[in-house]
């Protein structure tokens, strides 16, 4: 079972097309890795069915950096 | 190229699928090799659609839809699922009216034409979206109305949804277009159908003098055009409105 933080980086990493060396903590979905925001929607999708969880709406619109998903997911799913 | 229009191994699904012209296109569909659901307002009616399938050797089945619950509509989304596979062909066609004169027209009339015709094309779109995102391969083709842009004495809550839905279909092309997915409004002008039937003959008469063709279209008429746009021979259309009236109203 790999950590949260590898799942975490290897969705993003699938989702927006990018290499997972890329996939840098503080990198900004948007600014950094060059996601649109159809593309954040879809990510946050991913992350939903990947830890089998439902993100409200208000909270997936915080969840703009790697490292913020990573913290979402930890302190939602610990 | 040639012009191959084979739907094999897509689910197809169509509201309002017991008659007219839902009836002609959920039959198209399913002639062309697509598994499809028909929706209808009653079990019997679910049933009706699914005897008519098996009649005429199409996979798939009726099911019971109220498009204005969103209960009835996750519950519907997960049956298809469940029974078949995902649908990444949507066809929102349910549709009533409740004609008056503004003046007359009741809040009832108003909203209960406003839900059924165009909310339930925004909870049935995005309930189905997010399959067809995944799949990289969606068609969304909305029944509109030609009533929706050249305006009818007392139909202005009609027209405004069929027109809604197709200023619907704009935006969500352009939101979406990069997964392939196409949106599309087929606006149908006088089809033969219990719709229409209900008119009296003398506004018959004069329908047709405004008919280039000189006849009323028939369901399949619009059903052949629905299938198009829900084929890869359609690809490359979105964000369209195609008007299939036999000329009454040109753009």
């Amino acid at each position: 079972m790999s950590s949260i933080e590898e799942r975490v980086k290897k969705i993003v990493a699938e989702q927006l097309g990018v290499k997972e060396e890329d996939v840098k903590p503080e990198a900004s979905f948007v600014e950094d890795l060059g996601a649109d925001s159809l593309d954040t929607v879809e990510l946050v999708m991913a992350l939903e069915e990947e830890f089998e969880t439902e993100i409200p709406d208000e909270e997936a619109e915080k969840i703009t950096t790697v490292q913020l998903a990573m913290d979402y997911i930890k302190d939602n799913l610990g | 190229m040639s012009l191959m229009i084979s739907l094999e191994g897509k689910v197809a699904l169509v509201t309002g699928a017991s008659r007219g012209i839902g009836a002609a296109i959920a039959d198209m569909l399913g002639s062309l090799g697509a598994t499809v659901v028909g929706t209808a307002t009653s079990e019997g009616g679910a049933e009706k659609i699914s005897t008519r399938f098996a009649e005429k050797g199409i996979k798939g089945a009726g099911m019971v839809l109220d498009v204005t619950s969103a209960e009835s509509i996750a519950g519907l989304h997960a049956a298809i699922k469940n029974d078949f596979d995902v649908p990444t062909i949507l066809v929102n066609n349910a549709g009533i009216t409740k004609d008056n004169l503004l003046m007359r027209m009741k809040d009832d009339e108003w909203d209960s034409v406003v839900e059924t015709n165009l909310s339930a094309v925004f909870r049935m779109t995005k309930t189905c979206l997010r399959d067809m995102t995944r799949a990289r391969w969606g068609r969304i083709i909305n029944i509109s109305s030609v009533v929706g842009s050249m305006g009818n004495a007392g139909q202005s809550n009609y027209a405004a949804t069929k027109a809604g839905v197709a200023g619907f279909a704009r935006s969500l092309a352009a939101e979406i277009g990069s997964r392939g997915i196409t949106v599309n409004t087929v606006a149908p002008g006088f089809i033969d159908t219990d719709m229409t039937k209900v008119l009296p003959e003398a506004q018959r008469e004069a329908l047709l003098g405004k008919i280039p063709l000189g006849r009323l279209g028939q369901p399949e008429e619009i059903a052949s055009v629905v299938a198009f746009l829900a084929s890869d021979a359609g690809g490359y259309v979105t964000g369209e409105t195609i008007h299939v009236n036999g000329g009454m109203y040109m753009t």
